[in-house]
């Protein structure tokens, strides 16, 4: 298991190269999916104290939406699309081309499972674009999709990391659907790699972890 | 005037009357707070693993459940409590996500919890009150003028245990 701290700024580089080919390619599916532009900043890699991940989503109590998913094979780690509640429910609107929304009592089955398959076509399609810059075969689990406080889902995502450091790598990268002016949909993807997966990504790059 | 004392994730603090001490956000984590009645003080430990045996280095006691809770005995004793007099009360510990292949991490909720418990149990500290497990996430408060221990979720409102 390296050690996190001795990433230095070269590294961060290649991880932000990393998120950039991920979230590129992440928002030109849904762009397709939405018949709209969907855009999205340059990615952020930043070495995160667990006391402090809360508040880059907004606040540990805040509600929101969180697609999750476990990334297998070569280099393992979670993934994580967050965004908020109205926002969710507008891109799962545009989707199912009816209204949505997430607190109505019977939450329609047809809505939940367009959420799941966002889930699938973002995490997917950054994924590929991962697999095939690293050429690493990376398999992602079925994704899971949850409502609640955005410090409890993120304190999940750090779960594994959380067993070898009081730190977390995240590469992070924002999507907005730039052509709704009034209320940009927008939406965070987060990319957190097991502490072992580090060497392998930066092997496969042909990067060593200790220059 | 009375404060809110904030405790982080992988994180412990202690309170006195008439002040309160609260942490945000506690999902598969659980939420531990030990108090001596008599004396007004408690400590809360926002604890994230169960045991520190499995950390490759333990730079951070209050990320484990029997590092936090030895460490929160220590310091309300060295504060005045009395050891015989502690009691606790425990709430988190929730499985946020369910997959259909669960991996052990995955369930670390109840693993937390149940860690806490053999914990507590050694220790001879009675479990007062509990609201643990479920998918929810969770923001508890507590008060050690009154001894309630205020849970809110984002789905079921508040209660008090």
């Amino acid at each position: 298991m390296p050690n996190i701290h001795s990433l230095n700024s070269y590294h961060f580089d290649i991880l932000k190269e990393v998120g950039n080919i991920g979230a590129g390619n992440a928002a030109t599916a849904l762009s397709r999916l939405l018949l709209t532009k969907i855009d999205m900043n340059v990615p952020s890699v930043k070495l995160v104290p667990f006391s402090e991940i809360s508040d880059i989503v907004g606040g540990a109590e805040v509600e929101m939406v969180a697609i999750f998913l476990r990334v297998e094979g070569e280099a393992s780690g979670s993934m994580m699309f967050l965004t908020s509640i109205e926002d969710a429910e507008n891109l799962v609107s545009k989707l199912i081309q009816q209204p949505f929304n997430l607190h109505r009592e019977s939450k329609e089955e047809l809505g939940i499972s367009a959420l799941h398959e966002l889930g699938n076509i973002l995490a997917g399609s950054y994924l590929s674009a991962f697999s095939d810059f690293t050429q690493l075969s990376l398999v992602p689990t079925v994704p899971a999709v949850t409502i609640d406080m955005a410090g409890a889902i993120v304190n999940y995502a750090v779960l594994n990391i959380s067993q070898y450091s009081d730190y977390v790598i995240l590469v992070e990268t924002e999507i907005i659907d730039v052509e709704a002016k009034q209320k940009p949909l927008s939406g965070q993807f987060f990319f957190i790699p097991d502490p072992k997966a580090f060497e392998t990504i930066f092997t496969a790059l042909g990067v060593t972890l200790n220059e | 005037m009375s404060e809110i004392i904030k405790v982080g994730m992988a994180d412990l603090k202690l309170v006195k009357t008439p002040h309160s001490i609260r942490t945000s956000g506690l999902g598969s984590c659980v939420g531990i707070v030990i108090y001596d009645s008599a004396n007004g003080i408690a400590g809360m430990a926002h604890i994230m693993l169960p045991d520190s045996l499995n950390g490759k280095a333990v730079q951070n006691r209050a990320k484990y459940a029997d590092t936090a809770i030895h460490d929160l005995i220590t310091l309300l004793v060295d504060k005045g409590a009395k050891k015989r007099q502690l009691k606790a009360k425990m709430a988190g510990g929730a499985q946020m996500f369910t997959f259909a292949k669960a991996n052990e991490m995955m369930r670390i909720g109840p693993r937390n919890v149940e860690a806490v418990r053999n914990i507590l149990e050694k220790e001879q500290i009675q479990i007062v009150s509990e609201d643990v497990g479920g998918k929810s996430g969770r923001t508890i408060e507590f008060f050690p003028s009154t001894m309630v221990l205020n849970i809110r979720t984002v789905q079921k409102g508040t209660k008090d245990i």
